[in-house]
């Protein structure tokens, strides 16, 4: 299966992933390839198949109280933020 | 020091042969030594390093040492590490310093252990040679032409050229097993769910495991049981009971039930690999174990599958990097759209666009049921085959790789030659299941691994069946010439 140049876009639209012009080509016959080999899974007879999440099966997702167990570390953990001011994440005007 | 095993570094350091500090300056100086050879490092954390030393002194002299006091080790730069930088070989995560410790971390850290930095791999962990990292490619310590592998490719080239014993590693697709075949030493990736993978950078979260690269099943074993365990901060751990995977390793091999998998001897095997597989299970034989063909029949099937599970897992775990709260920013942005698409196409490189698109891909509505869920289907076929396998053997044992070490740069103009490498070792992953590869022989120079996969939490049997192997041969003792 081929993609399109259309398709490209479309994905990197939806991963929010910037293109180069440069790259589109690339990703454009790689991608294909990729969408070949998994294409092979076609012939699988999975009718009645449960779907697999997850290898361990019987493994119930844990539960705990409702109860504050972190402290509060904001400073620290901003401190790996690209643009903070006075607590707060800076980002471009959202809204005029 | 250098060529000592982790046990015989916890004899030579409690026998006062040589303090921690000592031990710690002697490979810092080799690290330093080989950086521009193998790149095997992106931290050198030679200041931390020496001050744990001083203190695993102080508690060796007490008397009252932890298991690990003074053993020296490695991170790979995917698991946090409180005030450490951890980039995961990621241009994205070149500035990041983890507020917090992986449970791995502070597990080694609290028995001992003596981090001298933190190892290259694969950009997110995602790359079979080790050549996706923003800093750089490893090379092999066995030939600095070829690919040490990947993703855990500065772990394991680190511990064969003799700059530490071990190394931490993580394994979602073979990371931990293809780079310990490709470069001679012993890995083992444990069960789904042994192993918290709180702290570690998330790449595909069921199917990433952790684990440990060392030079014998015994270093294994002894690293393994100082980080396994239950641990209620990752969702997926499970609360069972953790074995001595050391006083298991002796057990004989009598009756030990070995399947060979059908499917990987079939085809695409390189016959020299072939040769060294036969002469290991005849080993295995003559210490009393059974052999017997099995057929996995949906197992061909593992390397579509596992590149439609692990892209949507590692586009929905990487949709985090958005350039606000942390990692890279781009300069500039225009506008809110314009500052996540520029931050992540310019801060993530090739490979993971690459999955984060694929991923994106077959989870997108109209494919979703097409790509996605039929991998799920599949998977399910796949484990179970394992399953029906695991009623009739013990454990399974197959070649690690198709063939030794490869060219750097001799497939990454074809990413799909490159996921086909992995194919030996996948299956593992989608089950869930515990494998170690060991160094069984040397095809034209380039050591050989031996994978032994065995069923759920049965680390303590393929551990046994490694170490028993290793017992009666000398391929994991082998050093590569430059590094002896």
């Amino acid at each position: 299966m081929s993609l399109s140049r259309r398709d490209i876009d479309d994905i990197a639209h939806l991963a929010r992933l910037a293109l180069t012009e440069a790259e589109i080509p690339v990703y454009l016959d790689s991608l294909s390839r990729i969408i070949g080999l998994v294409g092979e899974l076609d012939r699988a007879p999975t009718a009645g198949v449960e779907p697999m999440s997850h290898p361990l099966a019987g493994l119930k997702q844990r539960l705990r109280a409702d109860e504050v167990t972190d402290t509060d570390r904001h400073e620290l953990y901003q401190r790996n933020a690209p643009q903070v001011m006075a607590g707060l994440y800076l980002v471009p005007k959202v809204i005029e | 020091m250098h060529s000592e095993t982790v046990a015989g570094l916890i004899a030579g350091l409690r026998g006062r042969k040589y303090s921690a500090v000592e031990l710690a300056r002697a490979l810092l100086e080799r690290i330093q030594r080989s950086q521009p050879g193998l790149n095997a490092f992106i931290s050198i954390e030679a200041e931390t390093a020496l001050a744990a030393a001083a203190e695993a002194d102080r508690q060796l002299a007490s008397g009252n040492a932890p298991p690990l006091a003074g053993v020296p080790i490695a991170h790979k730069d995917i698991f946090c590490a409180t005030g450490s930088r951890t980039t995961c070989g990621s241009k994205m995560l070149s500035n990041f310093i983890a507020p917090y410790d992986a449970t791995v971390v502070a597990r080694l850290r609290a028995a001992g252990a003596v981090v001298l930095g933190k190892t290259n791999m694969d950009e997110f962990a995602m790359g079979s040679s080790n050549e996706t990292s923003h800093f750089g490619p490893v090379r092999n310590p066995w030939d600095p032409a070829r690919v040490p592998g990947g993703s855990s490719g500065g772990s394991a080239a680190a511990v064969a050229a003799r700059l530490v014993p071990a190394a931490t590693a993580t394994d979602t697709g073979g990371s931990i097993r293809q780079p310990a075949a490709l470069c001679g030493i012993t890995g083992i990736k444990p069960t789904y769910g042994r192993v918290s993978r709180y702290g570690i950078v998330a790449f595909a979260s069921s199917l990433d495991q952790a684990g440990v690269v060392a030079r014998t099943a015994e270093d294994a074993a002894i690293l393994l049981r100082s980080m396994a365990g239950f641990d209620e901060r990752d969702s997926t751990s499970v609360d069972a009971e953790v074995p001595d995977y050391v006083a298991g390793l002796d057990r004989p091999l009598t009756g030990l039930r070995i399947g060979l998998l059908k499917e990987f001897f079939d085809k695409g095997l390189d016959p020299a690999v072939e040769a060294c597989i036969r002469a290991g299970l005849e080993e295995l034989r003559a210490q009393g174990a059974t052999l017997r063909e099995v057929s996995l029949p949906n197992l061909p099937l593992s390397v579509p599958t596992y590149y439609v599970v692990a892209p949507a897992e590692c586009s929905s775990n990487l949709a985090r990097f958005d350039g606000v709260r942390f990692g890279y920013r781009c300069d500039k942005p225009r506008d809110l759209k314009d500052l996540y698409e520029r931050s992540r196409g310019e801060g993530f490189g090739a490979e993971v666009k690459r999955r984060i698109m694929t991923g994106t891909y077959v989870l997108s509505a109209g494919y979703y049921d097409a790509y996605y869920l039929k991998a799920q289907r599949v998977r399910q076929l796949i484990a179970a085959d394992f399953a029906r396998a695991f009623g009739e053997v013990d454990v399974l044992v197959s070649p690690t790789t198709p063939t030794p070490a490869f060219g750097i740069g001799a497939k990454m103009n074809d990413p799909v030659t490159m996921y086909l490498n992995d194919i030996y070792t996948i299956g593992a992953n989608l089950a869930g299941l515990p494998a170690i590869s060991v160094p069984c022989g040397f095809v034209e120079g380039l050591p050989v691994g031996m994978q032994i996969v065995g069923g759920h939490f049965t680390e303590q049997r393929i551990l046994n069946v490694a170490h028993r192997y290793q017992r009666a041969t000398d391929w994991h003792t082998r050093a590569p010439e430059a590094y002896r």
